[in-house]
């Protein structure tokens, strides 16, 4: 009913492979778009801002970017915080050295060198995986965390240790620091969401994306039938932390604008993020989108909730909201190991038949 | 369901808006977390206070307190959804109690024009006030507390410590890192050698720091810790026997939930401090009549008179008479944010003033002024009984070396000057 596929005729090859085959979903898209770039950024205000979208915005971007790895390629990490902490001090030291220079380039560059700090740390998967895979990228957490508060090179030598995002812009607009309007803030987020979203789902439906499913599902076998191990998985590293780093560089400079390293970028962000790839959904872009809606809203819906409309103490509401979420992880875990996104896919498919299920 | 519960909730949240005639005051307290045990304490004595003025008098200059309560868990990311979330009420003044969150907040309420009270932590350099228009960091700050501990140590030791080891076990973070700056041009005056012990957050893991110091035998050993930190950092220097009189806190690292753990091993552990310690003022008197009997109390009512709610009580009696100050300069009872910085810039606690308020000798005397938002930087030193459980004020409020500070302040809010474009404005 809602989603049908009569008359919704494919005649070549391009129209057969797109992201969104069915019409009706191919519209809910276009419209998605519409409202985030044609009307939020009019009615966005700082509350909702720098409390729901831009976080979600950063960790969806981050959650693509794992997801790539753990969902596509099967390499487990659990080194994310370190990397997002990679971006955010690529990204505070160039923003330092190269003042005049757009905040555009600076994301894109610290991307860049996360992408190579992720390659490095991703070597050792040629050799081992699974769970040993997992302590290995461990290490590289603890490794960056440390290393970024042992050398005050990275922080600029600051008397606190802290890093401090100065005023930059884009085109004249004001992206960081306290005074750029929440409307820049968030479609310069978007904008890097949507674009990352746009090059993950072509990468893994390309020749890319199938060498990584094909070394996640078997790797011998992948290997048999030509894949080449080293160029596969040293790929996925250098995607995957290229959007992490991505996110890092944004989560620092636009959303919080002074970091302390071990507090933001410590082993907790990496497991949030990797809850928000499981809950979402493993390999799933989709999947990302929702688990970093779902970890970042649920807790301020509570909250709202709890604190607000309820008025109950807030310890006791900070608690609960650690039982729910734990809660209602495991629930999604044993009920749905597939995530919302395989929610999502049984929802649409029951729409497509109703109301003549058979 | 859920969701249309959400909705109507996030629906009230937004229409509630700017509110009507109150003085709001948002507490972005920690009642949770590795870091709750000085959080609680802190949250219920500030919220007392204020739930204390509404009762007795009905609020200041008769408008009633409305204090928002908002959990951080210490952590920076939910300091700042709390920011937001409180700030369109109308909010006077934000004190989060965490450097972190702190320095989070400082170019924000610059440019949102909302003044930051950080009573005795925060950025050091903020007492700068002709540099940080909306930050006020008095009585004390974190170099006050360095250079109290090592004027202290001089104090023992007849004016001489060249030659002397002093190790400090530092909070790995930028409130740990606050001391060293100081610590080194001290340890250059004074010729005494510093040793560095970084204690990764929340601080459970001493082990190695701790083995250090049994292997350099330090004279003095300096804590820079908060929260769960400082308890486990009291136990190990019992473990190793260090002997506890050279063993000195920054006022953070020196309350009960700290020294209890450790029982009897404690006796004797100093702390820094910039408040008197006990419940014996008029003040609480009051607190206990009109909240506690009324059972109005935050929390569970246990901790009247304990370090970190004396020192919440002190810090939430500064925001009052900045208030009040304010009222009077402005002449009007509803007063903004804006007015409330004049009435904290303009702040002026005498000891008159003090034995009005039944606090007398509570904490140090001072005056702001436009380029002061520091205060006096008078420290007192603390001493644990272990017998007794109590702590026991053992000198004056002393001054600290205000030539090495000075230059320091100087030096750290020029380059932030420098950095953001900042034109001096009390010239």
């Amino acid at each position: 009913m809602f989603y049908r596929e009569a008359g919704d005729f494919k005649t070549s090859y391009i129209a057969d492979s797109q992201t969104f085959p069915i019409k009706f979903d191919r519209y809910r898209y276009y419209v998605v778009l519409a409202v985030a770039f044609g009307i939020i950024p009019f009615i966005i205000n700082d509350y909702w801002a720098n409390a729901l979208l831009l976080p979600f915005l950063i960790y969806a971007i981050a959650a693509i970017g794992l997801n790539i790895l753990v969902g596509y390629c099967g390499q487990v990490s659990l080194g994310t915080g370190g990397f997002m902490a990679v971006g955010a001090y690529a990204c505070y030291k160039l923003m330092t050295a190269f003042p005049d220079v757009s905040m555009f380039i600076h994301v894109i560059l610290a991307g860049g060198i996360t992408a190579i700090v992720g390659v490095l740390f991703g070597l050792p998967s040629l050799r081992i995986k699974g769970f040993y895979l997992a302590v290995a990228t461990l290490a590289a957490q603890f490794f960056l965390v440390w290393l970024f508060n042992r050398v005050p090179w990275f922080y600029n030598y600051s008397a606190s240790g802290q890093i401090n995002a100065p005023e930059r812009d884009v085109f004249g607009i004001i992206i960081t620091g306290p005074n750029a309007p929440a409307w820049a803030t968030y479609l310069f987020c978007l904008i890097f969401l949507t674009v990352c979203a746009i090059i993950a789902r072509n990468l893994t439906r390309g020749t890319t994306g199938r060498t990584w499913m094909a070394i996640r599902d078997m790797d011998i076998a992948a290997e048999i039938i030509g894949v080449n191990p080293l160029k596969a998985k040293l790929t996925a590293f250098a995607v995957s932390s290229f959007f992490v780093g991505v996110a890092g560089a944004l989560f620092f400079a636009v959303y919080l604008g002074a970091v302390e390293v071990g507090e933001v970028f410590g082993i907790q962000k990496s497991f949030l993020v990797l809850f928000m790839v499981i809950i979402g959904g493993l390999g799933s872009i989709f999947g990302s989108f929702a688990g970093a809606a779902f970890l970042v809203l649920l807790p301020v819906v509570l909250k709202v909730v709890g604190v607000d409309v309820l008025g109950w103490p807030t310890d006791i509401v900070a608690h609960l909201q650690l039982v729910i979420v734990g809660a209602l992880i495991i629930m999604f875990l044993i009920l749905e190991p597939h995530g919302l996104a395989q929610l999502w896919r049984v929802a649409k498919e029951k729409l497509r038949l109703w109301p003549f299920p058979h | 369901m859920n969701k249309k519960l959400a909705t109507l909730a996030l629906g009230a949240l937004m229409a509630s808006g700017p509110a009507l005639a109150d003085l709001v005051i948002p507490s972005l307290s920690y009642r949770t977390g590795p870091f709750a045990a000085g959080g609680i304490p802190f949250a219920d004595g500030y919220a007392d206070y204020f739930t204390m003025l509404n009762e007795r008098d009905g609020g200041i200059g008769g408008v009633p307190i409305r204090l928002i309560e908002c959990e951080t868990g210490y952590t920076t990311e939910k300091g700042v959804e709390c920011y937001e979330s409180t700030k369109n009420e109308g909010s006077l003044v934000y004190q989060p109690l965490s450097t972190g969150i702190t320095y989070q907040l400082i170019p924000k309420v610059s440019a949102d024009g909302i003044p930051l009270q950080t009573v005795g932590y925060g950025r050091t350099s903020a007492a700068n006030g002709d540099v940080f228009k909306w930050v006020f960091n008095y009585p004390a700050n974190y170099w006050n507390g360095a250079s109290g501990a090592v004027n202290h140590i001089l104090e023992e030791n007849g004016g001489d410590i060249s030659g002397k080891k002093v190790a400090l076990v530092y909070h790995n973070s930028a409130y740990g890192k606050e001391p060293i700056r100081t610590l080194e041009e001290l340890s250059k005056k004074h010729g005494f050698e510093l040793s560095l012990l970084p204690v990764d957050s929340p601080g459970q893991e001493q082990k190695s720091q701790w083995l250090q110091i049994r292997r350099d035998r330090p004279d003095y050993v300096v804590l820079w810790g908060w929260g769960v930190m400082n308890q486990v950092a009291i136990q190990e220097a019992a473990n190793i026997r260090f002997p506890m009189e050279n063993f000195i806190g920054v006022w953070w690292s020196g309350a009960e939930p700290d020294v209890l753990p450790s029982g009897e091993a404690s006796n004797g552990y100093k702390a820094l401090a910039f408040t008197a310690t006990g419940d014996g003022f008029p003040v609480f008197e009051d607190i206990k009549k009109y909240v506690h009997d009324a059972d109005k109390a935050a929390g569970a009512g246990d901790k009247v008179g304990t370090v970190q709610y004396n020192r919440a009580v002190y810090s939430a009696m500064l925001a009052a008479e900045a208030i009040r100050k304010a009222q009077e300069i402005h002449g009007v009872a509803d007063i903004t944010p804006a007015m409330m910085r004049d009435g904290m810039e303009a702040l002026s606690i005498t000891d008159e003033r003090m034995a009005e308020l039944g606090m007398s000798g509570f904490g140090p005397t001072f005056d702001v002024s436009c380029e002061n938002h520091g205060g006096p930087g008078l420290v007192a030193v603390t001493q644990w009984d272990a017998n007794a459980q109590e702590w026991n004020v053992i000198s004056d409020f002393k001054p600290t070396d205000t030539e090495v500070i000075g230059a320091l302040i100087a030096e750290d809010s020029a380059a932030y000057a420098a950095e953001n474009n900042i034109e001096g404005r009390c010239g």
